[in-house]
């Protein structure tokens, strides 16, 4: 599984919650929340669309974690690897 | 295992709102609703052969497409439903009409800004400050304060006739108390009407009952019509499922109630010492063999009071015509063909309606029509549009209370909210008109809040 496949499966879920958001300039270090006007009804849906499709579970603590692209991939790469995500 | 992991009492906003959240993210959910037709309040139905709306004047809270952090975008988003499913026309412009004072107000605040720096000249910075401090109140609290918008008013506004014309306005749009509003609803309700806007669904409300509907039913979620619940069945605290009229019973391990809160205790069989909502509107809708807008009718809604002081309380009457809203559907789109309709609604007092001998019930309704409409034309609020009306319809608060069993017909509830949802019982959770969320915008968002807070988010 590469970053970039992480990153995708992210940026597809954000595509689902959020379709008028526009996602082709998206700056992986820098958080999405300020480059897309997600709010915390979007944040809950991204984690709710993880558990949905990759049976990975994202507790409220671990939300920042969700923060940008790049911390999204450092979270969620070895989770999931741990559940056997085929991406 | 329960039957469902959640049932919803109820099919209209809120309920359909909730079902739709936790039935996309695999909850096994169950709508139960006491009648064949979904919406609640917000319903439509036929008579002669005429489709008519049960409620609707406007839908609150419009902005234009691409605005993203408001109310409406957002609920559209969490449902999951692209925004032209529900084919929005903004109003051109509605007003507030008092004697010798009218304000006209759009989708965008200038308008009644000027309205009110040439009406009201000396008030023009103290109302300038008031939407500076509504944009930066907090209103997503869940427990805010109550507090007196009367008083808080004062601070801004000196004149009591441009409060009262603003007060007029908010308060019919969703304010369960008499008198006064608290002043987290007045902000919630401002912003809805004056800072977004209005608009209307063509079609009218069956275009987003359908929408919605739709949606519930592509996610698998089921729907049990025409079967009221007649208690919950509640041991350790706990509804463990809810009992049919029919006598059969449902298990569940969630329960979401938008019955109202005290209907909602009366149904666990606990005591409640909640404020029972006592405002109730009478309605009448004539419908017209020409456009209002052909004989100089033009305004989308008009909120208008002929007395020297607005007060917004249940009469000692049957209805009190003398402060209302008049709604013309076809106003907001000209293109939109429709049968020329006038709407309109006047405080009414349920006891009155409820205690009328059922030989006189008819008689009273016709009358009230006939004293309403009269009442306006009579105050310039409307042309003589009355040889013109071909069919008359009303409902009354006696409809509203058999319709959707709220206590005293009060539309907007009990004056007490539960923002949080929460009940005495630990897995019953209150949504629409009682959390809090008043109108259309307002009950679909207080089921998906309460359904992210307490099913979604509680999982995790
Ligand atoms: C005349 C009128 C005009 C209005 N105009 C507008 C408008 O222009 N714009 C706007 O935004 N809002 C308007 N509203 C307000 C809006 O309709 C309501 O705020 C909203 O529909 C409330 O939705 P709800 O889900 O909270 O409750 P409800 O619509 O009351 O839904 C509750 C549902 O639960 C069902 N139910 C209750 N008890 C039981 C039981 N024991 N078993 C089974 N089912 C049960 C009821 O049948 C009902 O379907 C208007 C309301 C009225 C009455």
């Amino acid at each position: 599984m590469t970053d970039e496949q992480v990153k995708k499966a992210v940026l597809d879920i954000i595509a689902i919650v959020s379709p008028d958001a526009d996602l082709s300039n998206i700056d992986p270090a820098v958080r999405l929340r300020d480059q897309l006007e997600l709010d915390s009804m979007d944040f809950l849906d991204i984690v709710m669309e993880l558990r949905k499709r990759f049976k990975v579970e994202v507790p409220k603590e671990d939300y920042m974690q969700l923060a940008s692209l790049d911390s999204c991939v450092a979270y969620l790469k070895p989770k999931f690897e741990t559940a056997g995500v085929r991406l | 295992m329960s039957d469902y992991d959640v049932i919803i009492v109820g099919a209209g906003m809120s309920g359909l709102a909730a079902g739709i959240r936790l039935a996309m993210f695999d909850r096994r959910v169950c709508i139960v609703e006491q009648h064949d037709q979904f919406g609640g309040l917000n319903s439509f139905y036929t008579r002669n052969g005429r489709l008519f709306d049960v409620g609707l004047h406007a839908l609150t809270n419009y902005v234009p497409d691409g605005v993203r952090a408001a109310p409406l975008p957002k609920l559209l988003r969490q449902l999951r439903i692209p925004r032209d499913e529900w084919n929005l026309a903004p109003q051109r412009f509605s007003e507030i009409h008092f004697p010798d004072r009218r304000l006209r107000f759009g989708n965008e605040i200038g308008l009644l800004t000027e309205e009110i720096a040439r009406e009201f000249p000396a008030q023009i910075d103290g109302f300038l400050r008031l939407v500076q401090a509504i944009h930066e109140y907090d209103d997503t609290r869940l427990n805010p304060p109550k507090q007196s918008t009367r008083v808080i008013l004062a601070d801004y506004l000196t004149d009591p006739v441009l409060t009262d014309m603003i007060l007029c306005a908010v308060m019919y749009y969703g304010n369960p108390q008499p008198r006064d509003i608290d002043w987290t609803a007045f902000v919630i309700l401002f912003k809805s009407i004056f800072l977004e806007g209005l608009c209307r669904p063509r079609g009218g409300v069956r275009t987003i009952i359908r929408s919605l509907v739709k949606r519930f039913r592509e996610c698998r979620g089921v729907f049990r019509m025409g079967c009221a619940v007649q208690s919950f069945a509640v041991s350790d605290r706990r509804v463990q499922g809810v009992v049919l009229e029919n006598g059969a019973v449902l298990t569940a391990d969630v329960v979401l109630s938008s019955a109202g809160y005290p209907e909602t205790m009366q149904l666990c069989h606990e005591t409640s010492a909640q404020i029972e909502g006592r405002l109730s509107f009478f309605e009448s809708i004539f419908v017209l063999n020409v456009q209002p807008s052909e004989h100089g009718h033009k305004a989308a809604i008009v909120f208008f009071n002929d007395n020297d002081r607005f007060t917004y309380d249940k009469p000692d009457d049957l209805i009190d015509p003398s402060s209302g809203v008049i709604c013309c559907p076809n106003n907001f789109d000209e293109t939109e063909t429709i049968e020329g309709m006038i709407r309109l609604t006047s405080l009414a007092d349920y006891d009155r309606w409820a205690n009328l001998p059922p030989a006189k019930y008819a008689s009273a309704r016709q009358d009230c029509c006939q004293r309403a409409l009269s009442r306006v034309i009579q105050a310039g609020l409307l042309p003589d549009i009355q040889p013109h009306v071909v069919f008359v319809d009303s409902f009354t608060p006696k409809t509203i209370r058999d319709f959707t069993r709220h206590i005293n017909g009060a539309v907007y509830g009990s004056p007490d909210k539960h923002r949080d949802g929460k009940t005495p019982l630990e897995n019953l959770f209150v949504i629409g008109t009682d959390q809090g969320y008043l109108g259309i915008v307002g009950s679909l968002l207080s089921g998906i809040t309460i359904a992210n807070l307490h099913v979604l988010s509680a999982d995790l």
